[in-house]
C-alpha cells in the first residue's frame, strides 16, 4: 500500500517506473502467498517485466518530470473517500475471507477440482479449466493480445511528423 | 468481530482509490496509465483472496493433499492480467502519438492547446484538415 | 550496453537460459503451474534483454519484424485449426476428444497444442510492442534532423 501511494505521489516518472515494478513484484508475492501459483508467475513476468519495459520505453520519448499539481485537487479527493466509504460498507455484506462454505465454491467448483484428472489426465487444474474447460474464453484472450499488437502497429507505423517547436524554442534533444 | 472477516476487501479497497485517485487528479498521461493499471491489480487481489480456502493449496493435484483452492478465480485472473497489458500497450502507443501532435503529454497544457486556435495546435495533422476530421 | 563487460557477460550467460525456461513453463504448464501466457511473456523477456544489451538492429536480425507479425497470427490461427479440427473429427468447436484415441491422450495433446499457440502469439506481441516503442525515438530525431529548418 505504501508502495501504491508512493507511484502516485513521486513525480520523477523513471522512479515512479520502478515503484510500479515493486509494486508488481510484491503483489504476485501476496498471490503466491494466496495459493494462486499461475496468477503470482503471469504477474510477475507481465507486471514487473513487461508494463515496466513499456512504460520505460515510453519515457524514452517524453520528459522525466510530472508538472506538479496545481494546489490540492479537493474534489477528486473528496470523490475518492466517498466512493471509497461507499464501497467499504457494501463489502460489509460480502462473505468472509476464506471460509470453505462461500459462494464461490460450491457451485462449478467441486465438479472441476473433483473431475479434471479423470476427465483430462491433467494434474494441474488452473491449465485444465484454462485450456479445456473454457477454452473458448482463452481463444478470445488469444484474439485480444493479437488486437492490442495490430493496435500497437497500426498507431505506431505512421511516421512522425515535423514538429514545430512553439512553445519550447530553444530546447535541444535531451538524451540522444 | 464480524469485520475482522473483511480485512481482504479493505485493502482491496484503499488499493482501489489509490488507483482511482491517480486517474482522475493526476494530469500526465503516463501517471493515469500507472494507476489504472494499480486499479486492475486490486481488483486481481480482491479475486484470488475470494477464492482462496483457509487450510487448502495451490490448485495442482498432488499426493497428500485434499483441500485445494478454488481454481475458477485463477483463471478470471490470468485472463485479465494479460488484456491488462494490451490495453496499457495500446494506452502507451496513443500517449505517444499525443506527444508527437501536440508536444506535451499533461492534461492541462492539452487543454490550454486546444482553446487557442485549433489548426494552429495541431502540427501533426496532415495540413488542411482542420477540426473536420477524416 | 554493448562495452559494458559486465552486463555483455551475464548477458551471454542468462539470455540462453531465460529462453530454456521459458519453454520448460510452456511444456510443464500441466504438471505445475505454468502455461502459455507466462511462457510467452518469459520468452519475450529473453529477447528484450538481448535488445536491450546488444542493440535493437541485431536483435532484429535475430527475429525479424515480418516473422513477429507472421508468428502472432499464425499463434491464433493455430488455436482455430485445432478447434476447427475438432468438428471435422465429428465432434463440437474446440473439442479435444475426437483427436485421438485414449480420451487423455486426446485432451492433453488440444490442450498442449492450443497453449503452444496462445504461447507463440503472446511472446510475439510483446516483442512487436517493444519494437514499435523502441524505434519511434529514433524515427523521431530523424524527422527533427532531417528537416530542420
Amino acid at each position: 500500500m505504501t508502495v501504491a501511494v508512493a507511484v502516485v505521489k513521486v513525480r520523477d516518472l523513471f522512479a515512479a517506473a520502478m515503484l510500479f515494478a515493486i509494486y508488481s513484484l510484491l503483489s504476485a508475492g501476496l498471490f503466491a502467498v494466496l495459493d494462486a501459483g499461475d496468477v503470482a508467475l503471469t504477474e510477475a513476468a507481465v507486471g514487473a517485466g513487461i508494463s515496466t519495459i513499456l512504460f520505460l520505453a515510453m519515457l524514452a520519448l517524453t520528459g522525466h518530470e510530472e508538472r506538479p499539481a496545481r494546489g490540492h485537487n479537493r474534489l477528486a479527493l473528496a470523490v475518492v473517500v466517498v466512493t471509497g466509504a461507499c464501497l467499504i460498507y457494501a463489502a460489509g455484506d460480502l462473505p468472509d475471507f476464506g471460509a470453505p462454505g462461500n459462494p464461490p465454491h460450491v457451485h462449478v467448483a467441486p465438479y472441476y477440482i473433483e473431475h479434471a484428472y479423470t476427465d483430462m489426465g491433467v494434474p494441474n487444474m488452473v491449465a485444465a479449466v484454462l485450456a479445456s474447460y473454457r477454452s473458448i474464453d482463452t481463444m478470445g484472450e488469444a484474439f485480444v493480445i493479437l488486437t492490442a499488437g495490430l493496435g500497437v502497429v497500426a498507431l505506431l507505423s505512421v511516421p512522425p511528423r515535423r514538429r514545430r517547436r512553439k512553445h519550447k524554442p530553444g530546447k535541444a534533444e535531451d538524451d540522444s | 468481530m464480524a469485520w475482522l472477516g473483511h480485512f481482504n476487501y479493505w485493502i482491496v479497497v484503499i488499493l482501489m482509490m489509490i488507483g482511482f485517485y491517480a486517474v482522475i487528479a493526476r494530469g500526465n498521461m503516463v501517471k493515469k496509465i500507472m494507476g489504472l493499471n494499480l486499479f486492475q491489480t486490486s481488483v486481481f487481489i480482491m479475486f484470488i483472496s475470494a477464492g482462496k480456502i483457509i487450510g487448502g493449496s495451490t490448485p495442482v493435484l498432488r499426493e497428500g493433499i485434499t483441500v485445494y483452492s478454488n481454481p475458477l478465480p485463477h483463471v478470471l485472473i490470468l485472463t485479465a492480467i494479460v488484456v491488462g497489458v494490451a490495453t496499457t500497450a495500446v494506452g502507451l502507443a496513443l500517449a505517444v502519438r499525443i506527444l508527437e501532435a501536440y508536444g506535451t503529454i499533461e492534461e492541462d497544457e492539452l487543454v490550454d492547446l486546444h482553446d487557442q486556435a485549433p489548426d494552429e495546435s495541431h502540427p501533426g495533422m496532415p495540413a488542411g484538415k482542420g477540426d473536420t476530421a477524416t | 550496453m554493448r562495452t559494458n563487460g559486465i552486463l555483455r557477460i551475464i548477458a551471454r550467460f542468462l539470455i540462453p537460459l531465460i529462453m530454456l525456461f521459458g519453454l520448460y513453463i510452456q511444456f510443464h504448464g500441466e504438471y505445475s503451474p505454468g502455461g502459455g501466457f507466462q511462457a510467452g511473456v518469459v520468452f519475450a523477456a529473453a529477447w528484450i534483454l538481448f535488445a536491450l544489451i546488444y542493440g535493437l538492429d541485431a536483435a532484429l536480425e535475430v527475429i525479424p519484424e515480418r516473422a513477429q507479425f507472421v508468428l502472432a497470427c499464425l499463434g491464433v490461427l493455430l488455436y482455430c485449426f485445432v478447434g476447427l479440427l475438432g468438428v471435422v473429427l465429428g465432434g463440437r468447436f474446440l473439442d479435444f476428444y475426437p483427436l485421438l484415441d485414449s480420451p487423455h491422450a486426446a485432451q492433453q495433446t488440444g490442450i498442449v497444442a492450443v497453449e503452444f499457440g496462445v504461447g507463440v502469439t503472446v511472446a510475439t506481441c510483446a516483442m512487436l510492442f517493444f519494437t514499435f516503442f523502441a524505434r519511434r525515438k529514433r524515427e523521431i530525431d530523424a524527422a527533427e534532423t532531417g528537416e530542420d529548418d
